[in-house]
């Protein structure tokens, strides 16, 4: 077998192009993830049953369910049912986000419940609030612990951004599949696309490694 | 008229599970007082000082602060609380700010404090407590007896009326028992009005007002440090005692 570097080299604009998606819809996702990942971790331990069912039951769907079929909801059902029709990328950064929200959640929730009670109860004894405790002296501290998950989670969200090619969003799978298409060739488009994800998780690692000997938030 | 206790407790009941811990407790604190709590581990003296800023809500009965319920919905307990001073056993300081930091947070986020006050509040409660060189220090590289001292420095700093000691000597190495106890004493001597609940008897004796003897989740025997010390009335005081003297 004869390995044309040379196509790989023509379709190289359109590979970044969607790297660069790949990238933004990853970067968002993350983001809007981890904020509403907080709010489903703070309603999962409340001690409330109207806060605490619904987010566990947010947590289990979206844990419990292929990724594959939450991205087809979201295109076809929920993205039309608010903006009256669907967009690809709207849909694969919503997917994502209300995807990763559900692992991260459960990451927020083992990192809060790992700081010791006593750090708690000193808060209190201060005259603290509830979330000036939460603010001040758990989060900080839970923080930290939380970052090797963290970085295991976003990792796992950019490879699983290779799922959106499904519903014709733009990115680097979407692009090393058309490359295919026109080519009719194999190797060179989905090693080439591996190779650009391999980058793109060993920079996050190395990215969030540093943090973590950094000691953000700290 | 003369004025109302600043601590009064009455039939107060508390469990955990099937596991009652106070059964009708009661018992009342006047300004300026050093009450001390003994008895042996698991007769609730713990728990009535945990009650005593709401880290425990009892089942039933009733606590009164400065005139004000702890228990009745809607109680204002973080304002009680930031009166109330207490000190745990194992010290819980924050381990990701240092020593400065750890006493002047709360008076900057609860009593709105201007930072720069606080620092300054802070400096001189360390002076009192003689670590002013560990400012910048972080928890972990404290002693027991340096966090000990650290955590009733940060108490402190909130100016509160009552101070809420939970064998504050008990996590420590015997050599630094004395100085976090020459603090208390001091504090004493000052007129606060503070509930300790601790082993050492000898300190009970010598600080204490009143000593109180509780097992099994009851108050048995209460009185004068000579009189409970010397003459206790009941057997189970002297049982109690003549095992840890």
């Amino acid at each position: 077998m004869h390995f044309r570097f040379d196509i790989i080299v023509d379709y190289i604009p359109l590979l970044l192009k969607g790297a660069a998606l790949t990238i933004g819809i990853s970067a968002l996702a993350i983001v809007l993830g981890s904020i509403l990942g907080l709010a489903v971790s703070f309603g999962k331990m409340s001690p409330r049953w109207y806060l605490s069912w619904p987010t566990s039951g947010y947590i289990h769907f979206f844990r419990g369910t292929p990724l594959y079929v939450q991205i087809l909801i979201v295109h076809f059902g929920l993205v039309p049912a608010f903006i009256g029709h669907t967009d690809a990328v709207i849909a694969a950064i919503t997917a994502l986000a209300l995807n990763s929200a559900a692992y991260t959640a459960e990451i927020y929730r083992a990192g809060i419940q790992s700081i010791d009670k006593g750090q708690t109860e000193a808060a209190q004894s201060l005259g603290m609030t509830g979330m000036q405790t939460m603010r001040f002296i758990i989060l900080p501290q839970a923080v930290k612990r939380m970052i090797p998950a963290f970085g295991n989670e976003f990792i796992v969200l950019v490879k699983d951004s290779s799922l959106v090619a499904l519903i014709a969003a733009p990115e680097l799978m979407y692009w090393s599949n058309v490359m295919r298409g026109q080519y009719l060739r194999v190797w060179e488009p989905y090693l080439a696309a591996a190779f650009i994800y391999l980058i793109l998780t060993y920079s996050l690692s190395k990215l969030l490694g540093w943090m973590e000997k950094k000691g953000v938030a700290g | 008229m003369t004025a109302r206790p600043i601590i009064e407790v009455k039939g107060v009941h508390k469990s955990f599970g099937a596991n009652t811990v106070l059964k009708d407790v009661s018992v009342q604190v006047e300004q300026g007082e050093v009450v001390v709590v003994i008895g042996p581990s698991g007769s609730g003296k713990s728990t009535l000082l945990r009650c005593l800023n709401g880290l425990e809500k009892p089942e039933s009965g009733e606590i009164r602060i400065e005139d004000r319920s702890l228990l009745v919905a809607g109680a204002a307990i973080t304002q009680i609380r930031s009166r109330m001073g207490m000190v745990f056993q194992q010290f819980n300081l924050f381990p990701h700010l240092n020593v400065l930091r750890n006493i002047t947070l709360a008076p900057v986020q609860v009593r709105k404090l201007e930072p720069a006050k606080a620092e300054e509040l802070a400096m001189s409660l360390l002076g009192k407590v003689g670590l002013s060189e560990k400012a910048g220090h972080y928890p972990a590289s404290l002693s027991g007896g340096q966090a000990q001292r650290v955590a009733i420095a940060r108490a402190l700093a909130m100016e509160p009326h009552i101070m809420l000691f939970d064998e504050p000597t008990s996590a420590l190495d015997p050599e630094m028992v004395g100085e976090v106890l020459a603090v208390m004493k001091e504090l004493a001597a000052e007129g606060m009005t503070m509930v300790i609940v601790t082993h050492e008897m000898g300190f009970a004796r010598e600080v204490g007002h009143r000593v109180l003897f509780m097992e099994q989740g009851m108050i048995v025997e209460e009185g004068t440090p000579q009189k409970l010390f010397d003459e206790p009335q009941q057997e189970r005081t002297r049982a109690f005692l003549s095992k840890v003297l």
